[in-house]
């Protein structure tokens, strides 16, 4: 069923140095996407996302891009790929970050609580936050997701999720903390390990 | 589906309907080719050790969330942005050699990719980067910034100019340098399609001993990350001319169905 006629470009590490160009805020220069993703205008919950990225000795990994993509507060995609008008798009709202870790391996995105989008079998799937992982030493970026703890219900009935072992589960799942500042979600990512974070072959 | 509705749903559309239907025109893409991908884990490569994830991916459905992705055209990018040897030039041309760098993306159908964002950063012809935590011992030209953007047009087609980059150490073994090369960051048309990778150039004596190029364990694969010289793409009494194709995930033939 798939024509393939050509075979993939190898990917190959993003190394350490890509900062001045995809993340060039520090070199007086603009991206095309920073981690602070909706405006005052932009419709929905805003909230942050944080934590940090380990590696497999529980070090930080300070010179990774952590790049997110997700739906609006309706649940709608500004992509071709999501076609339904029925469902608004938010101006204010692209669905695309970039950051890049400091010192400490911390990486923050400050946005708005995704609406919920239709997955598989017609089943609406929880909120989430797709995320990619660029690093030094990762010839391969790796795949992930953040789902949000308040969520318990749609994430009891959210099809990945649920193929996913139980014990797992919990490395995809941001704890939301209240605060002054408002909501904010925390969630570690371990590339390797014990509490090693699920990937996905997506 | 039927005929009827499809006309009712018209292109694009994606509705959540009855088991069975059609829930998104997109269609799903190629799996990653780990055939053709590099590891997490190549021990060649020290970093890769403690970076590497070892747990057995878990597959994940192509949804919505994978299908779509974040566009950013013509209007996100100037002419300039394609001239590595002007963007950065403050009082002068940079120093090196001039080289014209064009190609093709395409999809593993062999479909031009249209419209899609390219970044690309690089050494000055030194081996120096403009990165604050390069700490090599290399001289920056103070007319070369090193990084570009541009956007494929309706061929999938691109073209840059730049100055040819230099080798420089890195730590991975004794007396490591890395092979001239050209790091690029391609979107595609979907989150699925990223691609973030390197070109290398032809008859460079460091490639068969780089790690990072060596992680490819098949070597057709391996040597299309090498750009090939070309006359026809060299500029005359201005610059050397490379070419490099680029190919993405290409498409499954059938719609995701609910
Ligand atoms: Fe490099």
């Amino acid at each position: 069923m798939a024509d393939r006629k050509v075979t993939q470009t190898p990917g190959q590490t993003i190394g350490p140095f890509f900062a001045y160009c995809l993340t060039p805020e520090h070199y007086g220069r603009k991206g095309i996407a920073g981690n602070v993703m909706a405006g005052p205008a932009t419709l929905g919950e805003h909230i942050r996302i944080t934590g940090r990225l380990l590696d497999g000795e529980g070090g930080a990994m300070d010179d990774a891009l952590i790049e997110v993509w997700q739906a609006n507060a309706a649940g709608r995609y500004d992509s071709p790929g999501d076609a339904r008008d029925e469902v608004p798009l938010d101006p204010t709202f692209k669905g695309f970050g970039r950051c890049m870790t400091d010192r400490d391996g911390c990486f923050t995105f400050d946005t708005v609580k995704p609406g919920r989008v239709p997955g598989q079998g017609n089943r609406l799937q929880a909120p989430h936050v797709s995320v990619i992982i660029h690093s030094r030493g990762m010839l391969s970026h790796a795949c992930t997701r953040i789902y949000f703890s308040d969520e318990a219900k749609a994430n009891d009935e959210d099809p990945v999720l649920a193929s996913i072992e139980a014990q797992r589960r919990p490395t995809l799942v941001a704890r939301r903390e209240d605060t002054p500042g408002g909501p904010v979600y925390h969630l570690d990512i371990h590339i390797q390990g014990e509490k090693e974070t699920v990937f996905f072959d997506a | 589906m039927p005929a009827e509705t499809a006309a009712r749903v018209g292109p694009g559309r994606s509705p959540i309907g009855a088991c069975g239907e059609i829930v998104s025109n997109a269609k799903t893409y190629l799996p990653r080719d780990w055939g053709v991908q590099p590891p997490y884990l190549y021990e060649g490569y020290k970093s890769t050790v403690t970076r590497s994830p070892r747990k057995p991916l878990v597959p994940l459905p192509q949804t919505l969330s994978e299908l779509t992705g974040p566009v950013y055209g013509h209007d996100a990018v100037q002419a300039i942005d394609a001239d590595l040897t002007r963007n950065g030039a403050v009082n002068g041309q940079p120093l090196g050699q001039r080289i014209k760098v064009t190609g093709r993306v395409t999809d593993e159908n062999g479909r031009p990719v249209p419209g899609t964002l390219i970044e690309i950063w690089q050494t000055n012809a030194a081996g120096r980067y403009v990165h604050k935590v390069d700490t090599h011992d290399a001289p920056l030209d103070p007319n070369f910034f090193g990084a570009g953007r541009f956007v494929t047009d309706a061929d999938g087609r691109y073209t840059f100019h730049s100055i040819r980059p230099g080798e420089y150490p890195w730590l991975n073994h004794d007396k490591a340098f890395r092979p001239a090369h050209i790091h690029f960051s391609l979107l595609g048309p979907s989150f699925v399609t990223r691609l973030v990778t390197q070109m290398y150039f032809p008859g460079d004596a460091l490639l068969p001993l780089d790690p990072i190029f060596l992680s490819v364990s098949d070597e057709d694969a391996r040597n299309r990350l090498v750009s090939r010289y070309s006359v026809v793409a060299t500029e005359a009494d201005y610059a050397l001319g490379y070419e490099f194709d680029i190919v993405l995930r290409g498409r499954n033939a059938t719609p995701m169905v609910a």
